[in-house]
Formats: C-alpha cells, sequence, structure tokens
C-alpha cells in the first residue's frame, strides 16, 4: 500500500473541506472497497478521511411518509431496520443477500453505491482497463468476462454494476442525498449511475469531496409487496450473475403497478422500463411475463462467456415476476 | 481404562486454536524483524531487459532490493521429487532470479525487503522492469499438436505410460462401449494461512527458519542443497500450520528467497505470500482432459479400460497429477491402457492438490460407469459389484484390505438408495429436479521410503513426551499420536505430551499423500511400545519390583501401573519402579521401516460416494441437498479428527464439482480470478446434509496400527457422485468441472 495519512473527522464540514481541499484524497467509510483497492494498488489516494463519527447512521421517516436511510447507516443495520422490512422489504432482501455478515457490519449503504466494479482486470494494476486508467484499452472485452454486462455496455467497457441494494433503490426511484464544496443536492438514483459510454472513468455525478448523506426512499405503497431474486453460483457471499427486484401490485388479474429493476448484468443498476411498459395493465400472465423480459433484453449484447446471462436474466425476470404474483394470489 | 485410540479424544491444539494463540510461521515472535515481499514478473514468457531498482531503493523503510543481478547464485537446484521421498523436495527443478529468464506469469522477479511488510510491498511497485515478452502458452488449446508422452511422471516416480493384455481388440469386440471426454478446470488450494518464511540467521552457519509446510524435514533438505550447507546448519520450525491442501506439501521458492534476504541485510526476516501469489507460488491442480473408453460385456462386466489424460506441465518438469493410477484397479478390466500425454506451457510446474490424480482420474471413470449401467440397463450400484475385483487387477494380488462391498452396501443404506427411480427427471420438488448419483472412491496407501522415527520418554512422574518431525496443518495429526502413544505406554492422554513441528526431532517424511499419520503413528506406536517394553524388562529384573522375574509377555499396563496378566492384583507403577532405581527419565527412540514398494499385496483405500442435488429447472442453479460417505481407510484413530477429514473432503469434492475454476486469461498470461472473491470454494451456505461413516477393516500389512489414511479419499469420487446425479435430475451429461449454470440453462 502506498503510504497514507490517516484522520477522522466528527462533523460533516470538516468532512467535506478536507476531502474538497486535497485531490489525492478520499472518504474512509467502513472500508471494504476503499482499503482493498488500496492494498492492490487500484486507488492511491495520500489522505484518507475517516468518515465513520458523522451523525449520518439513522433510518429516519421523512414528513411525507417515506424514509431515509443515512449515508453512513450499516448495511446490517438498515436490513434489520423494522420500517424498512414492513415498507421495503425488497431493500432489506437485497442488503442480505450481499456481501458477508463480517462485511455487512463494516460497510455503508453509502458506500455499497460507490463501490468500484469487480472487474479483474480493473483490480490487475498491470493489465489494460479505460475504466482505471483512461485510453489503455479494456481488456475484458475479449477476456474472462464471464461476470460481466449485456446491458449498457460499450466499446469502452463492459463491467458490471456490483451492487445489489441499488437495483432495489433504482426500481424504487430513491432519490440521493449529497452535500459538498457548492451545497446540498438531491440526486434521482437513476442519475446517480452513468453509464459507461466513453468515459467509464466517471461512474457518478459527485464533483470531488461530495459527500453522499442520505438516501431517500420514496412512499410507495406497492413496495410492501416486494423482493429481491438473486442468482449466483454459490449460496452466498458472491456478487449476483443476474438478479431482479421486483414491487408489484395485482388487481383483477391485471398488474395495476409495476417496479422492476434488474442487477448483474448491467453496467449501471438497471431499470427495467420497456419490461415495465409491457406489464404496466398487462395480465399476471407468464406469458406477459416473459414478453416484458424479452422486450427488456432485446438491446443485450453478449460478450463470450457472458452470453449465457441474457438467457438467465430473462428466466430470473419470468421467474421473479411469477412468484411475484403467486404471492399475491392473483396468478 | 478404555483405549484412547478409536476414541473421539478433542483436538488438542484446538483451545490454543480457538483463542488465537496458536504461533504460525508469521507471527513468530522475533526481535530486529525486517520483511520481504516478492515482486512477481507481469508476464508469461520473456526476457528481462532493464531492470530500474533505483527509486525503489530510495523509498523510506527500504533495506535492499533483490534481482537476478544481485541475489547470487544457488549451489544447487535440486530435482523435483516428492516428498513423501523424505529428501529435498522442491516443487519444481527450477530457481528463480538466477538470469533474466522469464519463464511463467508470476515468477518472482525481485524481493524487497524493508522495515514493514506494507513500505517492501510499496516499493515493490516502484521497480521498473522492461521485457522482451515471447509468445506464451497457458492454455491446452493452444498446444495440443505440441503433446508427448512422457517415459515417466510424478519426479520420475511413476511410469508415464502402461498397460496389461490387448485393450485394442478388448474394445473392438467389447459388447457395450463407453467413451467420453472430461475437461478439468486448474483448481488452487486456498488454505487459509497463506504460506510465510521467517529466517533467523543466528550466525554465519546457523539458520533457522520458520516455514508454513507439510514437511519440515524436506524444507531442511531441500535448503541445504540450494544454500550449499550441511543440514546441521539449517534447522526448520513449523508450530502450527493453517491448512494446506497440498500446497504446502512441497518446498518452494519462499523459505529459500527468505534465507538469501535475511543473510543480505543481516537481519531476520519475514517472507509472507499474498493471497494473490498463492495463485502463482505454490503449484495448483493443471488444467486437464481426460478420455475414457470403457468396453464391457451386455451383462455389464467390463472387458477393456483406456484411459487416456492430456495436460499441461511446466518448462521444467514432466509433471502430471497421477490421475490413471487409482482408476487402474477400480474395477476388473483384463485390458488396460493408461497414457499420460504432457504440453509444455508457461506455468510453474503444477503439483499436488487435494486427492492429486484421484479427485480427476476417478471423476471421468465413476462418471463413464454411470453412462455404463444406464446404457446396459442395471443399477450403478450394481454395476460397480458385478465389477468388483478381490484382487489388485493391476498385480493379481490379493488386497491387503478391502471393504469396499461393505462401504456400497452401508452407503446405500444411509442414503436410502434402494428406491431410486433410475429415470433421469423422474423426481421433482417444485422448481427443482431431483437426482440422486452414486461413485466408488480409490486412493492408493502410499508409504514413506525412508525409516520413520519417533522419540519416547517418560518421565518418573509417570508423564511422557513424545516426538517427532511431523508439522499439524489441521489434519489433527498432534491428537491422534497423543492417543497412539498413551494407549502404547497404557498411560491417559492427560499424561501424554506429543511435540512436533521441528527438523530437530526425530525425523519423518513430510505428512502427504494421506500417509503423515500412518507413517509418523507407526513410528510413535513403536517408539511407545518399545518404552513400556524396557520399563517391564526393567521391573522384571528388579529385585524389589512386585514383578521379580516375571515373564515380561505376561506383563500389561493398565493406567501407568505394570500388573500380571493374569493376576492384575500384582504389580506397581512406572512411577514407583523410577523412584525407587532413582531413574529421572527413561527414553527410547522408535524406528519404524515402512514395508518394501511390493510387499505381495495391493494396497488401496476405498470407499463410497452418494449425493443427491436439486437443480432449478429454469435457471441451472445446481444444489447438493445430501451426501453420504462410507469410507474404510482401515484402522480409525480419532473418529471425531477423521470423520472431520473425511466431511471436509467431501465438501472439497463438491467445490471441485461446482464452484472451483481458475481462469487463465492466455493473453496476459496470468489467472484472471486470483482472489478468494472471484475463485469459489464452498461456504457454508453450500454445505448440505452431510454424513460420513466408516467401516473399520482389519490390516497387517500396511503399517503396525493398520491404518490407510483419510487425509484424502474423501474428495474422491464425491464430484463423480454429484454429476451423476445432475445427470440423474435432468438427463444431461457433464464433461466438464466445474458444472456452472450456464451448462444446464
Ligand atoms: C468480498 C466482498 C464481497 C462483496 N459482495 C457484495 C455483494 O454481494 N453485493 C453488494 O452489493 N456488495 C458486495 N460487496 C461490496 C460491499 O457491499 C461494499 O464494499 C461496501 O458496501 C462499501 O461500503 P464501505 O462503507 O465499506 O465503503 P468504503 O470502502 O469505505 O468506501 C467505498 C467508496 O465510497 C466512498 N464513500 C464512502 N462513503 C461515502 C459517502 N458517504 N459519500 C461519498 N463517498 C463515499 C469512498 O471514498 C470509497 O471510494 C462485497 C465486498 C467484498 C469485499
Ligand atoms: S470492463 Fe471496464 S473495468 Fe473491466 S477492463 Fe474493461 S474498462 Fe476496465
Amino acid at each position: 500500500m502506498r503510504p497514507v495519512s490517516y484522520s477522522r473527522v466528527a462533523d460533516v464540514g470538516t468532512a467535506i473541506g478536507t476531502v474538497s481541499a486535497d485531490p489525492e484524497s478520499a472518504f474512509l467509510a467502513g472500508g471494504t472497497t476503499q482499503v482493498d483497492l488500496m492494498r492492490i494498488y487500484v486507488e492511491q489516494p495520500h489522505r484518507l478521511v475517516d468518515i465513520s463519527d458523522l451523525p449520518l447512521n439513522q433510518v429516519e421517516e421523512l414528513p411525507g411518509g417515506g424514509l431515509r436511510l443515512g449515508g453512513l447507516a450499516r448495511m446490517s443495520d438498515v436490513a434489520q431496520e423494522p420500517a424498512v422490512v414492513r415498507r421495503y422489504p425488497m431493500v432489506a432482501e437485497a442488503l442480505l443477500l450481499g456481501a458477508s455478515p463480517q462485511l455487512r457490519n463494516m460497510a455503508t449503504v453509502a458506500g455499497n453505491l460507490m463501490q468500484r466494479v469487480r472487474c479483474s482486470y480493473f483490480r490487475d494494476v498491470a493489465a489494460g482497463c479505460n475504466k482505471r486508467t483512461p485510453g489503455t484499452g479494456c481488456s475484458a472485452l475479449d477476456g474472462v468476462n464471464r461476470g460481466h454486462a449485456v446491458l449498457g455496455t460499450s466499446d469502452c467497457c463492459i463491467a458490471t454494476h456490483p451492487s445489489d441494494v441499488a437495483v432495489a433503490l433504482v426500481a424504487l426511484d430513491a432519490v440521493v442525498q449529497t452535500e459538498g464544496p457548492a451545497g446540498r443536492r438531491s440526486i434521482p438514483i437513476d442519475d446517480f449511475f452513468l453509464l459507461p459510454g466513453q468515459t467509464p472513468e466517471q461512474e457518478h455525478p459527485l464533483t470531488h469531496g461530495e459527500l453522499v448523506t442520505g438516501i431517500d426512499l420514496p412512499p410507495l405503497p406497492v413496495a410492501a409487496t416486494s423482493r429481491y431474486v438473486k442468482i449466483r453460483d454459490r449460496e452466498s457471499y458472491e456478487f449476483a450473475l443476474a438478479s431482479v427486484a421486483v414491487a408489484m401490485s395485482v388487481a383483477g388479474g391485471r398488474i395495476a403497478e409495476i417496479r422492476l429493476a434488474l442487477g448483474g448484468v448491467a453496467t449501471k443498476p438497471w431499470r427495467a422500463r420497456a419490461a415495465e411498459r409491457v406489464l404496466d395493465g398487462a395480465p399476471a400472465t407468464i406469458e406477459a411475463f416473459t414478453r416484458a423480459a424479452e422486450a427488456e433484453l432485446a438491446p443485450a449484447v453478449p460478450h463470450g462467456m457472458n452470453a449465457f446471462k441474457i438467457e438467465l436474466a430473462r428466466r430470473t425476470m419470468v421467474r421473479a415476476l411469477e412468484e411475484m404474483a403467486q404471492r399475491e394470489g392473483t396468478a | 481404562m478404555s483405549p484412547a485410540i478409536g476414541g473421539t479424544l478433542n483436538r488438542v491444539d484446538g483451545r490454543f486454536k480457538v483463542r488465537g494463540e496458536s504461533r504460525y510461521s508469521a507471527e513468530v515472535p522475533v526481535t530486529n524483524l525486517a520483511h520481504a515481499v516478492i515482486v512477481n514478473a507481469k508476464i508469461a514468457s520473456g526476457r528481462i531487459t532493464a531492470i530500474d531498482t533505483s527509486e525503489a531503493e530510495r523509498a523510506e523503510g527500504v533495506l535492499a532490493v533483490l534481482t537476478h543481478l544481485n541475489l547470487g547464485r544457488v549451489a544447487t537446484v535440486p530435482r523435483l521429487l516428492p516428498s513423501l521421498a523424505g529428501l529435498a523436495a522442491p516443487g519444481q527443478t527450477f530457481f528463480p532470479m538466477q538470469d533474466d529468464l522469464v519463464h511463467y506469469g508470476g515468477q518472482p522477479v525481485a524481493v524487497v525487503v524493508a522495515d514493514t511488510i506494507e513500505r517492501a510491498d510499496h516499493a515493490g511497485t516502484l521497480i521498473r522492469i522492461e521485457y522482451e515478452t515471447t509468445p506464451a502458452t497457458t492454455l491446452l488449446d493452444q498446444a495440443r499438436d505440441r503433446a508427448y508422452v512422457p517415459e515417466r511422471i510424478f519426479g520420475g516416480l511413476l511410469p508415464g505410460h502402461s498397460s496389461r493384455g490387448d485393450v485394442a481388440k478388448a474394445l473392438a469386440e467389447a459388447e457395450v462401449c463407453v467413451d467420453a471426454t472430461y475437461r478439468f478446470a486448474p483448481n488452487h488450494h486456498n488454505p487459509i494461512e497463506p504460506s510465510a518464511s521467517t529466517a533467523v540467521w543466528e550466525d554465519v552457519d546457523r539458520l533457522t527458519v520458520y516455514d508454513s509446510t507439510q514437511g519440515p524435514n524436506a524444507v531442511q533438505f531441500t535448503l541445504a542443497e540450494l544454500l550449499g550447507r550441511p543440514p546441521i546448519s539449517i534447522r526448520v520450525v513449523s508450530h502450527a500450520v493453517g491448512g494446506s491442501f497440498g500446497s504446502k506439501a512441497m518446498v518452494w521458492h519462499h523459505p529459500a528467497l527468505a534465507a538469501l534476504a535475511a543473510r543480505h541485510v543481516g537481519r531476520p526476516v519475514r517472507l509472507v505470500l499474498s493471497r494473490e501469489q498463492m495463485f502463482t507460488s505454490c503449484g495448483h491442480r493443471e488444467e486437464q482432459e481426460q478420455q475414457i473408453t470403457l468396453g464391457a460385456r451386455a451383462d455389464g462386466r467390463i472387458t477393456a479400460l483406456r484411459h487416456h489424460k492430456l495436460s499441461l506441465t511446466s518448462p521444467f518438469d514432466d509433471w502430471a497429477e497421477p490421475s490413471l493410477q487409482s482408476p487402474s484397479v477400480a474395477y476388473t478390466s483384463p485390458h488396460y491402457e493408461g497414457v499420460y500425454h504432457l504440453v509444455r506451457g508457461n506455468t510453474i510446474t503444477p503439483t499436488f492438490t487435494r486427492a492429486p490424480g484421484e479427485a480427476t482420474g476417478m471423476f471421468a471413470l465413476e462418471c463413464a460407469m454411470d453412462e455404463l449401467a444406464e446404457r446396459i440397463g442395471i443399477d450403478p450400484l450394481e454395476l460397480r459389484l458385478r465389477n468388483y475385483s478381490a484382487t489388485d487387477p493391476e498385480s493379481g494380488k490379493p488386497w491387503s484390505s478391502s471393504g469396499l462391498t461393505e462401504c456400497y452396501q452401508r452407503a446405500a443404506e444411509l442414503f436410502g438408495w434402494r428406491d431410486r427411480d433410475p429415470r433421469p427427471r423422474s423426481r421433482r420438488d417444485g422448481q427443482w429436479l431431483i437426482g440422486s448419483g452414486m461413485a466408488s472412491a480409490l486412493y492408493p496407501v502410499t508409504q514413506p521410503v525412508n525409516p520413520q522415527r519417533s522419540r519416547a520418554r517418560l518421565y518418573n512422574d509417570g508423564t511422557a513426551v513424545i516426538e517427532a518431525g511431523v508439522s499439524e496443518f489441521g489434519t489433527g495429526v498432534f491428537t491422534a499420536m497423543t492417543q497412539v502413544a498413551a494407549d502404547g505406554l497404557g498411560i491417559p492422554v492427560e499424561r501424554v505430551r506429543f511435540v512436533g513441528g521441528s527438523s530437530d526431532l526425530p525425523n519423518v517424511t513430510a505428512a502427504v499423500g494421506s500417509a503423515g499419520t500412518s507413517a509418523v503413528g507407526s513410528a510413535v506406536h513403536l517408539a511407545a511400545t518399545q518404552l513400556r517394553d524396557e520399563l517391564i524388562r526393567r521391573a522384571v529384573a528388579d529385585d524389589h519390583s512386585p514383578l521379580r522375574d516375571a515373564d515380561p509377555a505376561n506383563v500389561e499396563v493398565h493406567d501407568g501401573k505394570m500388573v500380571l496378566r493374569d493376576r492384575p492384583d500384582v504389580g506397581e507403577t512406572y512411577a514407583d519402579l523410577m523412584h525407587r532405581t532413582f531413574v529421572p527419565d527413561v527414553e527410547v527412540l522408535g524406528t519404524w521401516n515402512p514395508p518394501p514398494q511390493d510387499v505381495g499385496y495391493g494396497v488401496h483405500t476405498f470407499g463410497a460416494q452418494l449425493a443427491e442435488v436439486a437443480v432449478d429447472a429454469d435457471l441451472g442453479v445446481v444444489r447438493v441437498r445430501r451426501m453420504v460417505g462410507v469410507f474404510a481407510p482401515g484402522r480409525v484413530l480419532n473418529r471425531k479428527t477423521a470423520h472431520s477429514q473425511l466431511m471436509g473432503g467431501m465438501l472439497w469434492g463438491l467445490g471441485q464439482a461446482l464452484l472451483e475454476a481458475t481462469r487463465m486469461d492466455p493473453r496476459l498470461g496470468r489467472w484472471a480470478n486470483a482472489s478468494l472473491g472471484d475463485y469459489l470454494v464452498p461456504v457454508n451456505a453450500d454445505a448440505p446434509d452431510v454424513v460420513v461413516d466408516t467401516i473399520e477393516v482389519h490390516d497387517e500389512v500396511v503399517n503396525p496400527l493398520g491404518m490407510k489414511g483419510v487425509g484424502e479419499i474423501g474428495v474422491v469420487g464425491a464430484a463423480a457422485a454429484i454429476a451423476n446425479a445432475v445427470y440423474h435430475a435432468t438427463g444431461r451429461r457433464q464433461y466438464e468441472l466445474p458444472i456452472t449454470l450456464e451448462k444446464l440453462l
């Protein structure tokens, strides 16, 4: 690890001030991504500003009936929060299906949104990688890319966004609250994650030193009937090969409300709008689910080893919708 | 006092482990310690044209930067020889940093020594290396046409090809034939403790190395040759080792590099491999492909077996894990041909990995057997019984012991195999297709070559210390040795302390090939019983002993008291005798001379594996629901640790079947998933309901205690049972490991 200085800050202003004043500094929350990447020289800040003591670790009710997850709330705490479990079960499920208990006890939800991709070439400083070192090419395009994305890719980068909970948050239209040198901002979560395009090094619209203070979950009755389905090789402690966050209500055999997002297959947490359009008002049948999944995956692009993900994602969507519909007792 | 052997004594090192008090090789307290970090080649083939270490040398805390330009030459590069042989045992016939050539990705090209490991590691990234690269071969598919048949493999210990009868003719005449090719991804060991060496020169001619190894003596002898010093100047200590699975069975480069670095900086040096370096520094199970051709009569009797293996080896050695050995003797097959084909590639020499050879060879055979059973229309277990060989098919000699048919029977009972509907896709549980499969397990009984020694010393309070140079890498050997010594001496286990883990102790071979416990156990047994006999001899010769003039053969020892067999009230304790005769302690050295290679018997360990899987009908996800393994490992010293070993082996088999694969990027010549986040091993959530049982077969041939070893047989056949169960569940045969979900979509 490159030599690094470390300080702990107690208030938001100092945190933002310290990091924004020094381009070679970084926030340190749970450290499960940050320290990991420093140990392999992918990130080499000179200064770490530990924000663990900031008073941003609560889950609070919002005036209009929503919920605010503090940016520094631990994954394990949020997953157990009764209001989250009851009103947004897919958020709790996505958190619990991520990482391992030890990691979830350390990791924060803001850190989770900010985590970097798991592409092995990104992590191998001797390999070409446009995201890590712009202009060095994408080794994954013709490489070991079984885990890579089929949606939202570009010829510059095909790395999958790794977060689970972000998939649920995207389905819910959560809003990311930030505070930076230029003040506070509310960023709709879908805008918070950028497609790689020709600039895969830019993953978020944040400026250097801008802090994620919280994540707002809007009041959304349909979210109470939601779930998160995650498919992977081993039963625990692995990123998704494909995942689906779904919230759905059915009335008279027809889908009254639908929110759907995909994980494990796209370069950002993927709101499945094409599928939602097919499903909105459609009968809650396997045929409709299949049509929806196919519509969503129509633009998918395979890259060698990951070709199976298109079919896997399709089937996982159908499975999640089917189970949701069965639970609703209407299919 | 009931015997300790066969009981369930808790691990004697257990409390230290769970309290974090066990000292691993990277934790031994040493003053004035410096830290070394290896820098690895980023290319797979070529030459270093320039190396600039100036910035690294200037970095804070750096004491030295060693490269091929200033490391100095090693005295000799010993030839690869499996550590079971009891001699120097380098993992490959090569030592790095002797010239500017790069033969494989991850080859050490520099060593940085600094005051902290972080500074050494950072300075390593400041070294500028320029390479001239040459085309590299890192995948079988790149060089099939360059395959050759080696005369011998495995450090020269095994033939590269063998045959009996006329296999071509027998296959041509066979009524039923199964011909299938199986592919295996490379596997890495991934023990929890990365390898580490701490090297301390006490003076110019006294080196102590604390090393994580399966064989302290093997490290001592290897270092002696590399450093050009007599064995008396080198002491290797291995207090606690955090698992190995074969990665610490041979001696790789890090202990010697630590010793050379320590000499260079004049300070003790600790060298710990990173997790990533564990993928390039200690060998692995090679990428391979195996073709099985089975010929049989219509009733299922096998008439011919042809088994060819193609695998990747290094530029230095003709290494293949011996996949053909156990399959060649698993069943009656009068006509046989087994051939290893090797391709040289840019890789470190592959090495022992969890049932090396058997894990892959028996997978191929047992999957082919499943196909044969289906082709003939009989139960797979019945097919095995029809082909059971009461003698070693290779030599025609009887087995020293077998127990295989009992294993089948017991496993079938425990599993409920009889109720099985043989039709594929015949069982369903909601979205899950359910299937069951079976396989035989075979593992050779390997014997050390050199004499195995142990020292036993009894003190005049009736307690005993037993010593041998074996290391404890998680198998429970110290616990089992405590039991063997206690029974041999006739004292309770609480009065025995087993000491191992140092080359200063009586020499035993490295604990490899599932032979560690039986090799050292035989020596411990002889030491303990000879010490007992010595005390009995003294008692019957002593005028003041109640046993005076008794026939030693009529004296036995219970709870430390020597008594007449037919009059247990007559006798005295060891302690009484020793106190009366002013003897503080009595000590003997027990030496076990292993039997010759040809003992007049076939020697193998047998078992049966059954598995039930659930396969998601739409998503292809495979989850193992139940595993039953029944094994006949001869005498079981400790049911608890033995069953744990076997269960661990079965779970590794699950990993081999479904998860484990190291993926090579041929453009870079490097592994693309060298981390525990990307190389998947089973986690607790993957572990099914596992039932382990043992059939204790009596064996007087293998060694004095009749042990055949439990270290690896648990792995063998587990993956085949799972693959056969996947077929039964889905109707789709699996020819490639691991069976990942895309193969079932
Ligand atoms: C082995 C392993 C397996 C994992 N498996 C999964 C999985 O299955 N699913 C999943 O979703 N995740 C998984 N993770 C990722 C894990 O959830 C993230 O590492 C974690 O959530 C990051 O949170 P942290 O608090 O540790 O962040 P840090 O590591 O402290 O920070 C991560 C990044 O975010 C920045 N940052 C942190 N907090 C803020 C803030 N408030 N505002 C602005 N920037 C900030 C940091 O500067 C840094 O760049 C896994 C991680 C590992 C190591
Ligand atoms: S996929 Fe993206 S992260 Fe991976 S190598 Fe290509 S550019 Fe880098």
